[in-house]
């Protein structure tokens, strides 16, 4: 067998110090694309990471591998000329939700409905931290900020739905200190062949601080947070809890087992392909239902990039790449002194 | 057989029999197939080895309300046995389709000029929604021309009968047997034009090329039967003399498509085009789309931000990116164009400019947009500006754009604008082999310790190195925040920002080292007026130029190709000539800018109408200048 060298999470690491605020939620999940990126075995030259702008899109900066830090919600379309131009390149798409959701936002539906091979990583937290903490489109109603002093009035974005609605084929949900459990969606998220939407929120320690502690923090977690597996039913709450579809209502409910066996308390079996069940999820209320994460939905399709290689190949083929012939195509007529003749 | 009249036979100012040069204008409803017409018309012309030049001038809507004024489309094309420069100042042939047409048309006409009219469509209805009381055609409007008003409509239906046609379908054939007409006036051959009718419609129904073909005949056929003694008369123009060569007639977009093309060739990359539609650039978005066997992508964004940044994505990837708009959409590429300027990678960015400021007028033409060009983004953001002055040039300064784009890694913004795009000349079809090939390296040599700085430069031209993602052993991190100048990494530093400032200012202005020095395109390198130009108004200024100096005018035409950076002797140049008055469709913008670098005393003559500068204007602006 030829020697593949073994990367490890480290050799992911670029050389420039780390600049997000001390406690910030990025931390994690840059550790966690650093392993991910190390356990799939990724070629650091073969990698490109793409951003916007805020604190999430200083990302590139702090991974060893290509790395182009855009602008203001431009990521996406960057990173269709780079993959239109290179297929052969691993792009991940580094954004937040003011950088992927307001001023991208246009791009982000745009990149979904193609189906671009690649991986988008959403920093979800709910704020603009950058720009010192106005509210996001992802921001609650009545979230009180320097431009909203009297609470936003404005309805939030829900990412996934969002996705899903764009005609998304890969649709996925961590947090932060989900560390266990992130490296293994994004694993799943890079052997996706599409664009591979992966929401993480991410706690803003100094605009935001607390945003998900509902379902995010330590002792909340076990009974709001249902990680979604496969073919398995869905359970929360150390398996005593589950979710039922109310036929008659066509909505989710939860369920306690008591003792009951999954099926027998007609638990839904989890089918990433389902686009109708995977909308119920995203949109569960946080409170009454517990939040969903991992691959909610993963139903591939062509990718835009393979498409386009594929018809430029197909026209192509048999063509001679002759420009003088091109040039010359059509109704000409030539002077020679005093020769004139039409070729029409 | 409607019977031709002839109105006042002004006999002295009448055209002689054998002119040097003939200006015909086509005008009709937008829905008449004017435009169709006029380009068929061109092919005749340019195979009958005449020079030529055309100004399509259509309305914005697609079909706006029938009859009406602002419907109306034109094509104008002037030809002849003599150097052609521009589309001509004034028409002596109107061919008038309905009342608006004429309306709309004949202010412009020569008087003595000839009127070919159908009457057929001047009914009630029309004359009133062209806003006539009584029938021109009848009432003395038009003494002092020359006209001939026949029932077009009634001779198309007739002629296209046998082909069994609608009434509809046949009365769209009207200009087809108004193109016959015009190529028996100046002794055509009408086979090219039935075989280009076959391919063009032959796919959708043969029973359209039999009606076209039928209406061509009839036209045609009208003409050999006309009375002798009617202002219809043939006239024979000789072949012009042109430089021994293979020639075909191009548009402006068709030699920006096919320049790039070149272009890329000459660097060794695969060309990528990340476009949104716009007129009037698209159909450079459209031409470009079918060269796929030329490593051509192209890619229709979502919107003119994803355009350019799809493009500089993949000259980021080490493709040839470029993106082609108008100035909206270039408007809405600004912050983008920042970006490739501090990521310094090379990008064409093709403004076909129109009628401005917003919306403005975009089926018109403009020059409007070089302070955007030079000036117009945030920050010291300093690229490069070249114009083309005619369809022809297009092809040429296409690929200059890409030459200095790869060799300074560097946006590259050309000019062209709606006239150019549209209009239509013969084109002296280049040898590729005679260009010199600029290819490409991209650096690929792994640092034996540290990292790569890909901020590095060429020490002469200060271009920095241009690294493939995919190369091993040089993974590095660019973006839109400032690099140090001698590590690449992010740097706040006030003395690197100062100096990676004037590093990218030294950069572009260095590239007038690398470019022609500036010619005179006619007269004297000194003298007492020197008149400067840049893009389409060439031709105009041309003909001004050559008249007045024909009565002995001490003046030149200079023409600037390189905008930004001007070339390194033109100041120069400038300060040869007592006097410097600089035509532009636009409220002085090159005046600015010569200005403001040469601190000499430029003298703006402007017009911002949509169309294109007559060369009587130019005349009397050098005629008065001198004085």
């Amino acid at each position: 067998m030829n020697a593949i060298p073994k990367f490890t999470a480290a050799d992911f690491a670029s050389d420039q110090e780390v600049r997000w605020c001390p406690g910030c939620g990025d931390y994690s999940i840059l550790k966690s694309v650093q392993r991910t990126l190390a356990e799939i075995g990724a070629r650091r030259e073969n990698t490109v990471c793409i951003s916007g702008i805020g604190c999430s899109s200083r990302f590139p900066y702090y991974v060893e591998t290509y790395g182009y830090h855009t602008i203001h919600g431009r990521a996406p379309a960057i990173a269709t000329g780079v993959k239109l131009a290179n297929p052969e390149l691993d792009v991940w798409i580094v954004t937040g939700d003011g950088d992927g959701l307001s001023i991208g936002g246009n791009h982000m539906l745009h990149l979904l409905r193609r189906n671009l091979d690649c991986q988008v990583l959403l920093f979800n937290n709910e704020i603009y931290g950058l720009t010192k903490g106005q509210y996001s489109p992802t921001s609650r109603s009545g979230k009180h900020s320097p431009s909203t002093p009297f609470g936003s009035v404005d309805r939030p974005l829900n990412p996934c739905a969002f996705a899903l609605g764009a005609g998304a084929r890969f649709i996925a949900r961590s947090y932060d200190l989900a560390q266990s459990k992130t490296p293994e969606i994004l694993a799943r998220a890079h052997a996706h062949r599409g664009t591979s939407f992966v929401e993480i929120y991410q706690n803003c320690i100094v605009y935001n601080d607390g945003a998900f502690e509902k379902f995010a923090g330590k002792k909340a977690a076990p009974d709001s947070q249902l990680w979604l597996e496969s073919g398995k039913p869905m359970l929360f709450a150390g398996g005593n809890k589950g979710l039922r579809l109310n036929r008659e209502t066509w909505a989710l409910e939860v369920v306690a087992l008591d003792g009951q066996t999954p099926e027998a308390a007609g638990i839904l079996v989890h089918d990433e392909t389902n686009n109708v069940i995977a909308k119920l999820l995203i949109d569960m209320p946080v409170g009454n239902f517990p939040v969903a994460l991992g691959v909610i939905y993963c139903n591939p399709a062509p990718a835009f990039d393979g498409a386009v290689a594929e018809q430029n190949r197909q026209v192509a083929a048999g063509k001679k790449r002759d420009l003088n012939a091109l040039l010359r195509k059509g109704d000409t007529w030539s002077v020679e002194g005093e020769v004139f003749e039409a070729h029409a | 057989m409607t019977i031709a009249v002839a109105s006042t036979p002004t006999t002295e100012i009448n055209p002689p029999a054998s002119p040097e040069a003939v200006v015909m204008r086509f005008a009709g409803d937008s829905g008449d197939g004017i435009q169709l017409t006029g380009s068929q018309f061109t092919l005749s012309t340019a195979l009958a080895g005449n020079d030529l030049a055309t100004f399509p001038d259509f309305p914005a809507e697609i079909r706006a309300p029938q009859g009406t004024t602002f419907g109306v489309s034109a094509f104008q094309i002037n030809f002849g046995s003599t150097s052609i420069d521009t589309a001509g100042d004034v028409p002596d042939v109107l061919m008038a389709m309905n009342p608006a047409a004429l309306k709309v048309n004949l202010a412009a006409l020569r008087p003595g000029g000839l009127i070919i009219a159908d009457a057929g469509a001047f009914d009630e209805r029309n004359l009133e929604k062209a806003g006539y009381v009584d029938n021109p055609l009848e009432d003395g409007t038009l003494a002092p021309y020359q006209v001939v008003a026949l029932d077009i409509a009634r001779l198309t239906l007739e002629a296209v009968k046998p082909v069994g046609l609608s009434n509809r379908d046949g009365l769209r054939c009207k200009a087809m047997w108004a193109l016959g007409l015009a190529l028996w006036m100046f002794d055509r051959d009408r086979q090219p034009l039935i075989d280009s009718l076959k391919t063009k419609f032959g796919a959708k129904s043969d029973k359209l090329v039999a009606a076209n073909v039928a209406a061509l005949n009839a036209g045609h056929a009208y003409g050999e039967n006309a009375e002798i003694g009617t202002p219809l008369k043939q006239v024979r123009l000789p072949r012009a003399e042109m430089a021994p060569g293979l020639y075909r007639t191009v548009t402006g977009g068709e030699t920006v498509a096919l320049g790039l093309v070149a272009g890329s060739q000459l660097a060794g990359l695969p060309l990528f085009l990340g476009s949104y539609p716009i007129t009037p650039a698209s159909p450079i978005l459209h031409y470009l789309a079918r060269l796929k066997e030329y490593e051509v992508t192209t890619f229709q964004a979502e919107d003119e931000i994803a355009a350019i940044c799809s493009a500089i994505g993949a000259s980021y990837a080490g493709q040839l990116g470029v993106t082609t708009s108008s100035g909206p959409g270039i408007a809405l590429k600004g912050e983008a164009l920042g970006l490739a300027i501090m990521s310094e990678l090379p990008l064409v960015v093709v403004n076909v400019q129109r009628g401005g400021p917003s919306t403005g007028l975009p089926t018109k033409t403009e020059q409007s947009d070089l302070y955007q060009a030079v000036y117009g983004r945030n920050g010291d953001a300093p690229l490069v500006v070249i114009a083309a002055r005619s369809p022809s040039d297009c092809f040429e300064v296409a690929i200059e754009a890409v030459r200095l784009a790869v060799q300074f890694m560097t946006p590259v913004i050309l000019l062209t604008d709606g006239y150019i795009a549209n209009a239509a000349e013969p084109w002296r079809i280049p040898d590729l082999a005679a260009y010199e090939a600029f290819p490409v390296t991209f650096f690929d040599k792994a640092p034996s310790e540290g990292k790569v700085n890909p901020y590095q430069r060429d020490p002469e031209t200060l271009k920095r190195i241009w690294i493939k993602p995919g190369t091993p052993g040089l993974t590095h991190r660019i973006g839109g925040i400032e690099k140090s100048f001698s590590t690449g990494a992010i740097s706040y530093d006030s003395a690197n920002h100062q100096k990676m400032t004037d590093t990218r200012k030294a950069k572009i202005d260095g590239i007038a080292k690398f470019i022609p020095e500036q010619d005179v395109a006619l007269g004297e390198t000194r003298g007492k007026l020197a008149v400067v130009g840049w893009g389409s108004t060439y031709g105009s200024i041309q003909q001004a130029v050559r008249r007045v100096r024909a009565r002995g005018g001490d003046v030149s035409h200079i023409h600037v190709r390189h905008l930004w950076p001007l070339p390194r002797n033109l100041g120069a140049l400038l300060k040869g000539y007592e006097r410097v008055l600089v035509p532009e469709m636009n409220t002085g913008q090159l005046k600015t800018v010569l200005r403001d670098q040469f601190l000499i005393d430029a003298k703006p003559f402007n017009k911002v109408s949509g169309q294109p500068f007559m060369v009587a204007e130019i005349e009397a602006a050098i005629e008065q200048a001198l004085a």
